[in-house]
């Protein structure tokens, strides 16, 4: 019969997750303001553009406004509270 | 996140390859229900008509319409699922359940514990002899730690770091060079898509005290303390941040050999120069360890020969534009260059970091330097938003003086040094002192 061994486990401690509710949706995005935030990734603002362009042609009623944080990977507070006080939705590209 | 908090319905748009991590962070932040959108890899390089054929396409993971999912991802309404979120405990339990050697190397193995090496298995008595190592108590958290800057931070206490110690075959008297490398609260196991490593230079009396290498074959597998001290770094910050998996908490497209072992110690004894701790403010006699941050690249050269500012420049511009190289070099070469007149290592940096140039045009044209570096310039940061007004053609430098740095080690087989990618940054040398 082969010896058995107690072991420590090796892992650190992870944190508590607390759960986070999504914000209510738009019933449509007519006549909405959707931000369009380029993640700074190297092309993301080519990308972002071609998302601009698309909603001029489908949705013109779309308000649809480009805006980059001030870095890469850093929270920018000052580009979120723009996006919060005029925006009614966010779509955030091109992350990796 | 912090938008969908603060009432902004979001949708996030990233390339097919990081589906599942995108899933498993947003899992951990608590909102797994995250409107998440996918195009195609890659986005770079690809022309703008390339992109709106990305726009007007397939989400390559859903196989639906992607635009049709973008703006349902904004309109349509929330169901049961979405509105509570997920809120859950997880815990690590300090001991395994009682097994035989072979299921438990097997376990470590399955669980993606190790670096794919057997390891000797941390049992109660090893844990407790390694814990001697130091005077600080076992339950101290040593640092939080996360592969990314997405994803959450992990704890690691000194019973946990003594834990991968013992894992990684180190002596109880290396544990507080050990703690010293997670305390700066670099891990070693970044999930970069670059495939990041982290290089650890090792300062002061505790190298001679523990034995550490710093002679022949100084930074390869040639001596106890510098290999399993290094190792254990790396494990540690596997498990202290919650894993270091491929297409989960690891995404470095092509990996990186340093992730081994990679720590050394400088031969200040041998060196003219000052050490490098020294130059980082703290005393000769203070025991350190300093974090070098890259590890993608590595050029190497002998001499200095009649040559050698050529050579100098032909391998500090081969390498990445964003990642300054640490220069790492044999006894040998140090002193020629004092008898070159850098009688300093602060001397040959200034040389490096002015005659090290590229044209704007290539600068520029980097990736990284593209994601990272361009937003400053176009803020006005200096110098980088120099370097943006220059001509295409006009040589810029790479790097300032404070970028590069310079370490003495090796056996004086020969006249050899290398130059391999590590950013330093502030506070990045740890006290070993502060662990005994």
């Amino acid at each position: 019969m082969p010896e058995l061994l107690t072991v420590h486990d090796p892992r650190g401690y992870p944190p508590k997750v607390e759960g986070k509710r999504l914000a209510q949706r738009l019933p449509s995005l007519e006549g909405k303001t959707v931000y369009l935030v380029d993640c700074l990734f190297d092309n993301s603002e080519v990308f972002m553009d071609q998302m601009r362009r698309w909603f001029a042609e489908h949705l013109p009623s779309v308000d649809t406004r480009m805006i980059k944080p001030r870095e890469s990977w850093v929270d920018d507070p000052d580009m979120r509270a723009k996006v919060v006080a005029d925006g009614d939705a966010a779509i955030l590209g091109v992350g990796l | 996140m912090a938008l969908e908090q603060a009432g902004v319905p979001s949708i996030a748009i990233h390339t097919q390859p990081f589906a599942r991590l995108a899933a498993s962070t947003a899992r951990a932040a608590g909102m797994p229900r995250t409107r998440q959108v996918y195009v195609p890899q890659p986005v770079v390089d690809k022309t703008p008509d390339e992109l709106r054929g990305y726009i007007e396409g397939l989400n390559p993971v859903s196989k639906q319409r992607f635009m049709h999912e973008v703006i349902e991802g904004l309109t349509k309404p929330l169901d049961e699922e979405d509105l509570k979120g997920v809120t859950f405990e997880r815990s690590t339990p300090r001991l395994i359940a009682p097994n035989t050697e072979d299921n438990l190397q097997r376990l470590f193995l399955e669980n993606n514990w190790t670096d794919n090496l057997p390891v000797i298995l941390p049992t109660e008595e090893r844990v407790a002899a390694m814990l001697k190592g130091t005077s600080q108590p076992p339950d101290k958290v040593v640092a939080r730690l996360r592969p990314t800057n997405f994803r959450e931070f992990w704890e690691i206490t000194v019973e946990k770091v003594a834990v991968n110690a013992v894992m990684a075959g180190c002596k109880p008297e290396y544990l507080p060079v050990v703690l010293a490398h997670i305390a700066t609260g670099y891990t070693a196991r970044s999930s970069s898509t670059t495939s990041l490593a982290m290089l650890a230079v090792v300062n002061g009396p505790i190298r001679k005290e523990i034995g550490m290498g710093d002679g022949i074959g100084a930074m390869g597998p040639y001596n106890h303390a510098n290999t399993t001290i290094g190792r254990a770094y790396n494990l540690a910050s596997i498990n202290g941040q919650g894993g270091s998996v491929p297409d989960d908490t690891y995404m470095g497209t092509l990996g990186n050999w340093f992730n081994f072992s990679t720590t050394f110690a400088e031969a200040e004894e041998r060196s003219p120069w000052t050490p490098f701790h020294v130059q980082q403010g703290f005393k000769p006699d203070e025991s350190t360890v300093s974090i070098f941050f890259g590890g993608r690249y590595m050029t190497s050269g002998y001499g200095p020969r009649a040559t050698w500012k050529e050579k100098f420049i032909q391998c500090i511009t081969a390498g990445d534009h964003n990642q300054p190289p640490l220069i790492i070099m044999d006894p040998i070469v140090a002193r020629l260059f004092v008898d070159l007149g850098f009688d300093t290592k602060e001397k040959l940096i200034e040389w490096c970091a002015e005659n090290a140039k590229l044209p704007a045009r290539e600068y520029w044209d980097d990736q990284w330097v593209q994601t990272l570096t361009h937003p400053l310039a176009v803020a006005g940061v200096e110098p980088f938003a120099s370097k943006l007004k220059a001509d295409p053609n006009e040589p810029v430098t790479l790097y300032e003086p404070k970028d590069i740095h310079i370490v003495v080690t090796g056996g004086e087989t020969q006249g050899a040094f290398k130059m391999i990618g590590g950013s330093y940054r502030k506070g990045a040398t740890a006290s070993v002192d502060a662990w005994r």
